[in-house]
């Protein structure tokens, strides 16, 4: 059972900043709780108050922009998924918060949580006294790896779990960040922390800071896209190996690309190499083959993770190929 | 052994007895601690006394609760330990099974990651709450002429998906089915049997 915690669930977004600014560290967010009670039924977190957002009118629903959608931070999966404008004009995204999970998670999970939801990691989840709990190690890098990283791995291993962030930085979307008192805009690309740059969080989020919406601009015309995760089952759980990726062919050749990797690097990982090696060339057997095999370069599995290698440029090429 | 099950479930009755014996007396104790200001009426509530509780308001099966609770308090909990309604089950008690499944304001939800404190001034939906008097829901029906269950500890769960599930797509195929129900475990793995009965209440619910 969870400790015991004050509640409180403010009716406006400055409302909340303000109690939020008020006891660092003691305080937790919740909006659709899916990662938040879990770590506190596992100990993992203890917060004394919980300051709920999912009410607040701001940060709710899908919205019409000028440059494509706002969608507020605590808008349902569920309600991104079947939305007719993220369908029509950001297809990747319904796809992506179409993977979350299950029926029950995309009916309370909220994208803000999606985006911040903490590490899936084993010892993390088990309360091992690791870097993310404050720790001088991470256990898995001499130890039970199989789930871990092969890019921009170390300090941590962590991978990052999330399936709407990697459709989100191949869309180019744009988080939308207030501490009440001060807004500030941040490309999806730069919201994700890698363990050099601070092994204790996963995103640039201060304690008195809000994700409140993000900003998703509309596809590009004349540009396909997919979003394949691989999964231990069909599904029903984390990814594998998840590839978020747009393609735009035009006479006949690739324009536009956009490659965006989940599950493997502990941020979403933008693939470069994979992206131009696909520039120039029809979308075809051997360019989608040469992309996959640009998409591993540089890889450096752990011991009981060389599988993501192989799977990664399988997953890759077929996401590619899917488009063709 | 029939003996020793019986003798434990006795035990934690009284035990549990103890303990709401218990709650009342530190009600009372914290009561006699404020100062006497006349009538009863007048005397500050549990949520002013601590702020880690809350006054829960909501409808389960179309009848309106109002309850103080610890706001740590689970749906879950809340159903099956304040009001009784013991028909959804806690499996994992991690949002893993789906045994707990629950229908709050028309969509199907795990009761045990939910608070009850955020799911307050909405619209519970639980097993109970399917059958009119003694007629069993069609969904309910359908899993029994069709055997959706081993064990059934998941049934109330499958069942409340279900609901969700035909309400917004009443013609289904199978795949679609299975999609709907995933996240609702069956350890028996009578998922075939569980499958049949949805197909079976979809064509039920449409006659």
């Amino acid at each position: 059972m969870m400790d015991n915690f004050s509640y409180s669930r403010p009716a406006t977004l400055k409302e909340a900043a303000n109690q939020l600014g008020k006891e660092h560290g003691k305080i937790a967010v919740i909006a659709g709780g899916t990662d938040l009670l879990g770590e506190m039924k596992d100990n993992l977190a203890a917060p004394e108050r919980l300051v709920s957002i999912r009410h607040i009118a701001d940060l709710q629903g899908v919205r019409a922009s000028a440059s494509g959608l706002r969608i507020g931070a605590a808008t349902l999966l569920a309600d991104i998924v079947e939305n007719p404008m993220v369908q029509e004009r950001t297809p990747l995204l319904a796809m992506a918060a179409g993977k979350v999970g299950t029926p029950q998670i995309r009916n309370m999970g909220t994208i803000g949580g999606n985006l911040c939801q903490r590490p899936r990691c084993w010892y993390y989840r088990n309360n091992f006294p690791c870097y993310k709990h404050g720790g001088n190690t991470c256990f898995s890098a001499a130890g039970e790896n199989d789930f871990h990283a092969i890019f921009l791995g170390g300090p941590s291993y962590i991978v990052h779990p999330s399936d709407t962030a990697p459709a989100l930085v191949a869309l180019g979307a744009t988080a939308r960040i207030s501490s009440g008192s001060r807004e500030r805009t941040v490309p999806m690309d730069k919201f994700f922390v890698t363990p050099r740059e601070d092994v204790r969080r996963e995103n640039i989020l201060l304690p008195n800071e809000v994700l409140t919406a993000i900003e998703v601009p509309t596809a590009p015309a004349g540009s396909k896209a997919v979003y394949v995760k691989e999964m231990v089952r069909e599904t029903w759980d984390f990814a594998l190996c998840s590839v978020a990726a747009m393609v735009t062919v035009k006479d006949g050749i690739v324009a536009d690309a956009r490659i965006v990797l989940g599950g493997v690097a502990p941020i979403p990982y933008r693939v470069a190499k994979a992206e131009a090696a696909l520039m120039g060339k029809p979308l075809n057997e051997a360019s989608a083959a040469a992309a996959g095999l640009a998409a591993v370069d540089g890889a450096r599995p752990l011991a009981k993770n060389g599988y993501k290698v192989p799977l990664t440029q399988a997953v890759v090429k077929r996401a590619l190929l899917s488009l063709a | 052994m029939a003996n020793d099950d019986r003798e434990k479930s006795e035990r934690s009755v009284s035990r549990r007895a103890f303990l709401k014996g218990g709650a009342i007396a530190t009600g009372a104790l914290s009561a006699a601690l404020i100062p006497a200001v006349g009538a009863e009426a007048q005397l500050p509530d549990a949520v002013e006394l601590d702020p880690r509780h809350s006054t829960v308001a909501l409808k389960v099966n179309g009848v309106a609760y109002r309850k103080e609770i610890p706001n740590r308090t689970t749906l879950l909990q809340f159903l099956r330990e304040d009001l009784k309604l013991t028909g959804t089950k806690m499996g994992c008690d991690r949002m893993q099974c789906g045994a707990c499944t629950v229908i709050v304001n028309g969509r199907n939800v795990y009761s045990c990651t939910t608070l009850a404190v955020e799911a307050a001034g909405g619209e519970v939906l639980t097993i109970e709450g399917l059958a009119k008097d003694d007629v069993l829901h069609p969904i309910q029906q359908a899993f029994v002429e069709h055997s959706g269950y081993q064990c059934g500890f998941c049934t109330s769960g499958q069942i409340m998906s279900t609901k969700v599930f035909l309400d917004r797509m009443p013609n289904p195929t199978e795949d679609q089915a299975r999609l709907a129900l995933s996240g609702n475990l069956c350890r028996c793995a009578a998922y075939k049997k569980i499958l049949e009965s949805v197909m079976a209440a979809s064509r039920l619910t449409r006659a």
